[in-house]
């Protein structure tokens, strides 16, 4: 089942917990599922029915731009992280 | 190390495509652009670096004679307190108005209130002068600390800490907190024999482009808005104007002229809305330049930062714990990169017990924009010298301490994720086997340092078509403004799948209504993820063709194979054509051929630089002399490698100057007072060796040649290595930068 | 605004005729009143080079020259550079170095690579970089610059 990687700051609402195996096959599943689990979580990590403007979603360690019905893995691992913008070398 | 294939293109250097345009002074650069009844657009800007805007009164301005129009604030349309999503991020759209221009209060010297169209650039520069405006000045606050006390002056009454815990209603400077947490950090420091602990601070530094920001714009009587400018991106311009001017993008076409220098400076918009403004109102085309003034002013620098940095460490080597505090300048909006730069600090190291805290913090400076591995450079100036310390504490070969902690695949980094395959033990190793590292170093006064830094790189939208000439050539369409030869590093992987020269592709950068939505050059991106859209619409052009040479051979589809540029037919019968042939033969079976590809390409993969330099320390006048300088990075898969070493070269010399000379003067007024190239000193050639860059393959899994953007790390390291490098000449430990000739002689006690 | 003045000069070697007012400086003559955008503006006060050209021989910021002190005058800008049918050594050299990423200050360092080689046919790579530091670059770190003027002094 796919494992969710708490972000610091919200682990006061997952008992400490760091990390949380959730159920689900998309997105929206798997945060759903964590919110049953841990009610408040969702407020954080989305903004309505969408992953947060400023939250970057790492799947196995890759940042993956994804919608609430993208599809997640069985074995994946998820990471909710500050998005962030990248810079400008020149190329 | 690196997995040899062999390559026919990807490898070699051939001379850029726009390079001719480039070299005779024919490319059009953004400026340089001219258009029948132009009219030319003035910004004024506020004297004062914190104030209220009580009136504006413009009258006298507009009663001017060649003055056409005049645009304040409330010429724009009234913008909600909302997030306005923006491609790259998501931004709040009173902030982005208000940073074009000021509405009710001005935030930082430089700060635009309202513009002028003339009919030339001198009356729109004294009509500005004309422009009355009342201010209720208020106290400024400048520095991170200070604008993070509790009595500080406030900037936006409005704002409190955002952070995804709980939240704080009151007002505050400090627009966001986050937060990383590995293991137990206090555990960590338990076990460690050696802990060390320092601040550091570093300045507000600029990218330092040549070429000012500048904009054209026109409407049409039918409503469409075209703009001519230079920028890293024309989408995300095209997205800011539908933002600010909340007008559709449908109606808005932006034309990306050559671009001189960006750095991640020129992905936010300034004077291109001002522009548009300007020429609604007087019904002409309207350029906006700015001059270089206005650049340092008036955009995004980079952030200063005071960030403390924890670590500690067994006897053997072994880095047990990390702990850092980085608060970072946003300037006058919220946004710094210190998410950037908590993602960075000690990702280079593969540490069990890290705790990471990062503060955006809004001071009266511009608003800060990215810049080249936004955030990375403050923060890596900090681990870097500590690791440093840490390595002459434990007795330690500081190189060797690296090795000992560097970062593999499968490691976590600090912020979670877990490593694909990385290079940054092979830059390591490439530095400890380079003849630099490996030669004398102990003249007096002389010395030398080492420092490493990561950037994680970034994917994206990117977008390409191809169209197959008769001839064998193909034109390449492609959205990626061309800041640093990109036209060749995507046209040669092009290449490379059809098996053809570098020189058989016109790659052409265009418009915004003619290809599909392609993201900033920036995160050292374009090479990576446009690059690998060129390579994937280069197949689509083969499986279109292997369609047309099984209609003429009258053989099934999947008869016919592709390798090397030669088209062949297997089971039976003996067919082969060379792209070239086939070409030629487009007409005859079925029209002409048209390959395309869209990405978002997620597998970036991040990219390791270590660094070396002996350094000279002249201690009568605490100045520092780069004698060598050599810088290991891993490109995965060098395209062009003439421009990957340019790359690295660049942005080696950019942090040099980071490191030694360049800050933004403040006086207790909140006026920069060196807002000059004289003043704001980047280093000359005179003040440089070469720079050996030392390319290190080591393939990115998540692109098929194996790339891994090159255009951002190399600034990382530098100052961080230049400050261990002075330790060794004259065994102290500078710990702000710049390490600018008086901060060194106070350092030694001599002023 | 001031009654602009009738000045007569070589660009080129080609006789050029243009009005301009008395402030206007030769690079805003260059470029606004004769399309020449070869010299850029990058500083406007003489700091980065990026709009040199030779005047009478001698390397100048065209910035900091005003555009009726060229009266009678001859010089030389990025535009005259080529033959029809191939580039100037110079030219060839940084293109054959890569010595440009974003191409903005590369006019100007070709008009002082031009000005030095006229002036001192076989620098040594000190003199190269002593020369042209008051061309700034932002791009390169010089590396490949100084490279391709080296490069260009051997070719010719």
């Amino acid at each position: 089942m796919p494992v969710i990687a708490i972000p610091a700051l919200i682990r006061n609402l997952t008992d400490g917990e760091d990390s949380v195996t959730v159920e689900g096959a998309t997105i929206r599943e798997v945060i759903n599922s964590l919110e049953d689990q841990y009610p408040g979580t969702k407020a954080k990590l989305c903004d309505g029915d969408r992953i947060h403007p400023s939250i970057g979603v790492y799947i196995n360690g890759v940042l993956t731009r994804v919608a609430m019905h993208d599809p997640v893995d069985t074995d994946a691992e998820l990471h909710f992280l500050p998005a962030i913008s990248g810079g400008g070398g020149s190329s | 190390m690196s997995e040899k294939k062999e390559y026919k293109v990807i490898g070699t250097r051939p001379i850029r495509h726009d390079g001719v345009d480039k070299v005779t002074g024919r490319a059009i650069y953004g400026a340089d652009f001219q258009i029948t009844g132009l009219l030319h657009g003035r910004v004024l800007r506020s004297p004062h670096a914190h104030a209220r805007i009580v009136s504006i009164d413009t009258s006298h301005a507009e009663a001017y004679p060649g003055v056409k129009g005049v645009v304040t604030a409330q010429d724009l349309p009234a913008a909600e307190d909302k997030m306005a999503d923006l491609g790259e991020g998501a931004v709040n759209l009173k902030y982005l108005c208000d940073n074009i221009l000021a509405s009710d209060k001005v935030l930082y010297k430089g700060h635009a209130i309202a513009a002028v169209a003339a009919t030339s650039p001198h009356i729109a520069e004294e009509a500005c002068e004309l422009i009355d405006v009342e201010y209720e000045l208020l106290p400024p606050v400048l520095e991170v600390r200070e604008a993070m006390e509790p009595d500080a002056p406030i900037l936006h009454e409005n704002l409190t800490t955002s952070s995804l815990g709980d939240e704080d209603d009151k007002p505050t400077n400090i627009a966001s907190h986050l937060q990383h947490k590995k293991g137990d950090i206090e555990k960590g420091f338990d076990e460690a024999d050696v802990v060390i602990e320092r601040g550091f601070v570093t300045g507000t530094v600029h990218q330092g482009y040549i070429e000012p920001h500048n904009a054209t714009a026109h409407y049409n009587q039918d409503g469409q808005l075209t703009v001519w400018c230079s920028t890293q991106g024309a989408f995300t311009v095209r997205e800011q104007l539908a933002e600010i001017l909340q007008y559709p993008v449908s109606k808005i076409k932006v034309v990306p002229l050559e671009i001189g220098g960006g750095f991640g400076g020129k992905i936010n918009v300034y004077i291109k809305p001002v522009a548009a403004l300007l020429a609604k109102k007087t019904g002409k085309p309207v350029k906006v330049l700015m001059n270089r003034a206005d650049v340092f002013e008036g955009t995004g620098p980079t952030p200063a930062s005071y960030i403390t940095i924890k670590m500690g460490a067994k006897k053997d080597g072994k880095i047990t714990a990390a702990q850092t505090s980085l608060a970072f300048e946003a300037g006058a909006y919220p946004g710094s990169p210190v998410g950037a730069g908590a993602m960075c600090v000690f990702a280079p190291y593969n540490i069990e017990n890290v705790l990471i805290d990062g503060y955006d913090v809004v001071v009266n400076k511009p608003k800060s924009a990215p810049y080249r591995a936004p955030g990375a450079t403050n923060a890596a100036f900090g681990t870097e010298t500590v690791v440093d310390e840490l390595a002459e504490e434990l007795n330690i070969d500081p190189l060797e301490l690296r090795l000992m902690n560097g970062a593999k695949e499968g490691d976590r980094r600090p912020d979670g994720p877990v490593y694909p395959r990385i290079g940054f033990i092979e830059t390591l190793e490439a530095a400890k086997e380079h003849p630099h590292y490996t030669s004398a170093n102990g003249k007096k006064y002389h010395g030398r340092g080492i420092a490493s830094g990561f950037w994680f790189n970034i994917g994206l939208e990117s977008s390409v078509t191809i169209n197959v000439n008769p001839d064998g050539t193909i034109n390449l369409v492609e959205g990626s403004t061309d800041i640093g030869g990109t036209r060749a590093s995507i046209a040669m992987q092009a290449a490379e799948v059809l098996g053809i020269p570098a020189e058989s592709v016109n790659p052409t950068v265009v418009d915004t209504n003619s290809i599909g939505y392609t993201a900033v050059t920036g995160g050292s991106r374009t090479t990576y993820a446009t690059g690998y859209a060129a390579y994937e619409a280069a197949q689509d052009v083969v499986k279109q063709m292997k369609a047309r040479a099984a209609k003429l051979w009258e053989v099934d589809e999947d008869n016919v194979q592709f390798a090397d540029g030669e088209f062949s037919s297997i089971n039976g019968k003996e067919e082969q054509m060379s792209f070239r042939d086939l070409s030629g033969k487009l007409s005859q079976t079925g029209g002409p051929v048209v390959g395309r590809a869209t990405m978002d390409p997620a597998g970036a993969g991040g990219a390791f630089a270590t660094h070396v330099v002996d350094v000279e320390v002249d201690v009568e006048t605490g100045k520092v002399e780069i004698l060598r300088y050599t810088a290991t990075q891993d490109a995965g898969k060098a395209i062009h490698p003439s421009y990957v070493e340019g790359q690295i070269q660049g942005g080696v010399v950019q942090g040099i100057g980071w490191a030694l000379n360049e800050e933004y003067i403040y006086n207790a007024e909140g006026e920069m007072t060196n807002a000059s190239f004289l003043d704001y000193r980047m280093p000359t050639c005179l003040d440089l060796p070469m720079i050996d860059a030392v390319i290190v393959e080591v393939p990115n899994p998540g692109h098929p040649y194996g790339v891994r953007g090159v255009g951002e790390v190399p600034i990382v390291p530098p100052p961080a290595a230049i400050a261990n490098a002075i330790y060794d000449a004259i065994g102290i430990r500078m710990t702000e930068l710049p390490m600018s000739p008086d901060r060194l002689l106070k350092a030694m006690g001599k002023i | 605004m001031a009654r602009k003045s009738h000045v007569q000069t070589t660009i080129n070697d080609e006789t050029v005729e243009f009005l301009c007012e008395p402030r206007q400086s030769l690079l805003e003559v260059l470029r606004d009143e004769l399309h020449l955008t070869g010299a850029k503006e990058g500083c406007n006060n003489g700091n980065c080079g990026a709009c040199s050209v030779i005047l009478d021989g001698r390397l100048v910021n065209s910035c900091l020259v005003l555009g009726v002190e060229t009266d009678g005058k001859s010089m030389e800008t990025i535009e005259g550079l080529a033959d029809p049918d191939k580039l100037h050594p110079i030219q060839d050299a940084f293109l054959e170095n890569a010595a440009l990423q974003c191409g903005i200050c590369t006019p100007g360092f070709i008009m002082s690579a031009k000005a030095l080689l006229d002036n001192n046919p076989n620098p040594t790579e000190h003199e190269v970089r002593y020369w042209l530091a008051g061309n700034l670059c932002r791009c390169t770190g010089y590396d490949k610059i100084v490279r391709a003027v080296l490069d260009a002094a051997e070719a010719t």
